[in-house]
């Protein structure tokens, strides 16, 4: 019967059907004025880091450095409120992807795993088919589309597509698609893969509005749907029950201005049944052992190797910074032989044909 | 009972007060191992030394490395020398071991695993910003072959410095940032200053004067210098909580050695400023070509705490007399010129030494879009023309790599010389514009290096247990010193379109055609029929009666 207490409790510990939890946050929007997005971007990673998710599932990308900005008034901070409560930025953050690296083509390579063999760990979403991920984008959009940078856009029907990718080569179990941009939800109108939720600030054709405005720093700090988010998941802790129900309620029209909205028919489980820490905690599953474990040997440096019979190793010198007569008469480095470029085997060709035109192939022998 | 190879750690921190009133500070973790990481199998017990740079150095067969990442410009002129020099932005160079068969693509992909390491855009480094200079960079460690095809240089000049690359590379002291010197790495403060730099330098060093057997030795330095208007305070007054918002509280456990160093030699006496606490400790040292006294408290020591468990040190000042010793090498550079097509790089170098004259080794790297006329490089110093001794110049390639140009120049005493040269903007194709070229486009740091003459004798004694500021560079002769300055990175605009103009030009096309052809083809192809206007309601009631009739309708 110890036994039979043991798979019940197996089976409630492995419901939610995840191993692991990703998130990918976006900030899309470069300039100084742009500093909500950033501001927004770096709240969701506070709290999903917060809520357990280690630096090494987080691919965290930043169009632009608001933090040490030189118009930024307090450098190296990130403030998502009026009188400088919460410094977002902390002091312990990673950025994967900064600056011009933020591109519709690294965004969708990040998600389908498409990347060049020599990208480093922390730049790849590596989640298999037992993860949850979170992907949260943030800044100016329009209708069917989110603007990268100033310079180019990704629409709705590429997003769907990576998705349905993503799905294909099962690298998702549930996915919770966040987005905090003008229309935002007509960016998951077109979504058709399974087991996607997704919610957005702001329905078509009405704007996202920013929150308050900073005189110190002077631009505006948060956008109000990310910043009544903030409110509510600073409230959660990592055993909390709340669940997505209570997500869909953050920031209403009284609030907000804009009408927030949410997808649920692609999602295979009841929103009531789906907990917050299912997508923005991490998954820690303990294995209780009785078993004693042996240490291996202490380990111990190494004295100092005494002088053994070989006195008759080269000895080591440091080279000469600035060896002004070895570099006087340096010999040029020889260059490669290349062949003739084809621009001068074609110039020599046309000459010698010529040649051979108006004077006739008889004054070959005199050349030979 | 396993053995492995015994390794060190020690960690400084030298506070120089400058003339200005600002001050600098200047952080050095250094971890000896005698490992070796060529080894056939591999190295698997990490202790002090980090994990991923010893993974790093044995997978990409790595002889030397140096990176920083900067953010400021230093300034000789009001700040004097810096013990570890470093340009604004990222800035790399490597020197392979000989095993290596292709240097560039292993290049290219140790560029990608530092990116990750450190949070940088170092991925960005690729063929059209790597030069590989031919006598600068000398390496700083262990050799005697300098073979300089398996030396790489790359700058990055736009890229930003902040916590995300701090973060990292907290992480990779063995106290991280919890205990010792690196408590006072806080951020916002170090960001807040007018010049922060942190680097890390992996070289093989002597193990004893010997010198038969090599270790590694990892350093990671942070300069900073805090500005004292900046920083709010009213009278020149200067502590580590003011600068670092923290005090010390204990050594780094790990550390054999842990001390600070504050240069007192423009203060034999205490007349110009006042250190609190005081201590007895002194120490005389050379370096930068000077003999510079400091006060030196040894945090291993319980003492130097006090009865409060901390310290904080207070430097007070109470005159304001004193003047700075002039640098005897300093450079600037700028872009000379007006409009959007051409333009002139001068490089002005400055001797002030009154009777010594010493070479100097100048290595420019240009990109390609800025197309360099080398028929009008002139090197002038006085007024009259200066040849130097030893010129290397690599043309450019479109996309494909930068020029190189390389010059060795002797600085008469006392004098300006001035290197200038003519170059064309090019257009570059609409797609390679960054998101915002009206910012313009970066030139890196021209690096001049040389040997300049000191005021006292230099230790070259390479092994003796010296502090770690002053054994970084080293040192072969006595009478010279190496020391190696940057100029200014250049911003220059190029000719940007108009990148609205596609849209515009579509919807002018289009509405062209539209209008003009399809005008005109409906006027040929469009039939017309004459139509029977609707008739009234009582006209059609009375033809619905004529038809039920069997009349005709009206």
């Amino acid at each position: 019967c110890a036994l039979h207490v043991i798979c019940c409790n197996a089976g409630q510990f492995f419901s939610s059907g995840h191993t692991n939890n990703w998130a990918v946050l976006v900030c899309t929007s470069r300039f100084w004025f742009n500093y909500r997005h950033v501001a927004n971007t770096l709240s969701v990673y506070r709290s999903v880091k917060r809520l357990g998710i280690p630096d090494s599932h987080i691919v965290l990308m930043l169009a632009d450095d608001m933090a040490c900005n030189h118009r930024n008034p307090k450098p190296a901070t990130v403030f998502s409120h009026k009188n400088m409560e919460l410094n977002v930025y902390g002091d312990d953050v990673e950025v994967d992807y900064r600056g011009y690296e933020v591109t519709v083509e690294n965004f969708l390579r990040v998600l389908t795993g498409r990347l060049p063999p020599s990208t480093p760990r922390s730049k790849r979403l590596l989640s298999d088919d037992r993860s949850n991920i979170l992907i949260y984008l943030t800044g100016h959009g329009g209708n069917g589309f989110l603007k990268f940078q100033d310079s180019e856009e990704i629409s709705n029907v590429e997003l769907a597509d990576a998705f349905e990718q993503m799905w294909q080569k099962r690298r998702y179990n549930e996915l919770l698609f966040i987005i905090d941009t003008c229309q935002g939800a007509s960016m998951y109108e077109r979504f058709y893969s399974p087991n996607i939720m997704a919610l957005a600030s702001s329905q078509v054709g009405e704007d996202s509005l920013s929150h308050q405005p900073d005189l110190a720093i002077g631009v505006h700090l948060m956008d109000r749907y990310t910043f009544y988010m903030l409110e509510f998941l600073e409230d959660i802790h990592p055993a909390s029950k709340t669940n997505m129900n209570d997500l869909f309620k953050v920031c209403p029209k009284s609030q907000c201005v804009s009408t927030p909205g949410h997808r649920t028919d692609l999602f295979l489980r009841d929103p009531g049944s789906v907990l917050i820490t299912d997508f923005f905690g991490s998954v820690r599953k303990v294995e209780l052992t009785m078993d004693a474990i042996n240490l291996t040997d202490p380990i111990k440096q190494m004295e100092e190797n005494p002088v053994n019979g070989e006195e008759q190793k080269e000895v080591y010198s440091y080279a000469d910074q600035l060896p002004v007569s070895e570099i006087i008469h340096q010999k040029p480095k020889q260059k490669d032989w290349h062949p003739p470029d084809g621009f001068i085997l074609g110039l020599w060709t046309l000459i010698l044909l010529v040649f051979f035109k108006t004077y006739g192939i008889k004054h070959l022998k005199h050349i030979f | 009972m396993k053995l492995i190879p015994k390794d060190d750690f020690q960690e400084e921190l030298v506070i120089r007060p400058l003339h200005s009133g600002d001050i600098y500070a200047s952080f050095q973790f250094r971890t000896l191992w005698d490992t070796d990481f060529m080894r056939e199998n591999k190295v698997s017990h990490y202790r002090l030394f980090p994990k991923s740079l010893g993974q790093v150095i044995s997978k990409f067969s790595v002889r030397e490395l140096h990176i920083s990442f900067t953010q400021g410009y230093w300034r000789t002129m009001q700040w004097g020398q810096p013990f570890i020099p470093s340009p604004p932005g990222a800035e790399l160079w490597v020197w392979f071991q000989d095993s290596v068969t292709d240097v560039d693509a292993t290049w290219k992909e140790l560029t990608n695993v530092l990116s990750g390491i450190f949070c940088a855009s170092l991925n960005f480094i690729d063929s059209t910003n790597t030069v590989q200079p031919s006598a600068s960079f000398k390496p700083l460690g262990i050799g005697n072959v300098t073979d300089h095809s398996f030396l790489r240089y790359a700058t990055l000049p736009r890229e930003i410095v902040c916590t995300e690359n701090l973060t990292p590379w907290k992480k990779l002291l063995p106290c991280g940032s919890k205990a010792g010197l690196a408590v006072l790495l806080k951020s916002e403060k170090l960001f807040h200053s007018s010049f922060h730099s942190q680097a890390v330098h992996i070289r093989s060093v002597c193990q004893d004067w010997q010198c038969k057997t090599t270790s590694w030795e990892l350093r990671q330095t942070v300069n900073s210098v805090f500005d004292l208007h900046n920083s709010g305070q009213a009278k020149r007054e200067w502590s580590l909580f003011k600068m670092f918002s923290r005090t010390l509280t204990e050594a780094c456990p790990l550390a054999s050695s842990s001390k600070l160093y504050i240069d007192i030699t423009d203060n034999p006496q205490g007349e110009q400023f006042e250190l609190s606490p005081a201590t007895s400790l002194l120490s005389q040292a050379v370096v930068l070509g000077d003999r510079r006294t400091f006060s030196v408290y040894d945090l291993t020591q319980e003492t130097t705490f006090g009865s409060v468990r901390s310290l904080n040190l207070l430097i007070r000042w109470k005159s304001n007399e004193g003047e700075m010793l002039r640098p005897l090498l300093h450079a600037e550079r700028y872009v000379a010129g007006y409009g959007l097509q051409t333009g002139e790089i001068h490089t002005l170098m400055y001797n002030n030494h009154p009777y010594r004259s010493f070479p100097v080794l100048l290595l420019d790297s240009v990109p390609w879009y800025l197309r360099l006329y080398i028929h009008t490089l002139s090197v002038t110093s006085k007024g009259k023309d200066n040849k130097p001794s030893y010129i290397h110049y690599e043309p450019s390639k479109d996309r494909v790599k930068p020029h190189l140009l390389e010059m060795l120049i002797q600085l008469p005493p006392n004098s300006v010389t001035e290197v200038t040269v003519q170059f064309e903007r090019a257009l570059l194709k609409w797609t390679e514009y960054p998101p915002d070229p009206n910012h313009g486009f970066y030139v890196g740091s021209s690096v001049i290096s040389s040997l300049v003459p000191s005021t006292v004798a230099m230790d070259t004694n390479s092994t003796r247990e010296r502090p770690l500021f002053s054994s970084f560079f080293p040192c072969k002769e006595e009478s010279s010193y190496f020391v190696r300055i940057y100029t200014e990175p250049l911003l220059v605009n190029l000719p940007t379109p108009d990148f609205s103009m596609p849209y515009n030009v579509i919807c002018l096309t289009c509405t062209v055609v539209a209008v003009g052809y399809g005008s005109l083809y409906n006027l040929l192809t469009r039939s017309f029929q004459i139509e029977e206007p609707n008739p009234g309601l009582a006209k059609r009631i009375a033809n619905v009666i004529r038809k039920m009739r069997g009349v005709p309708p009206l």
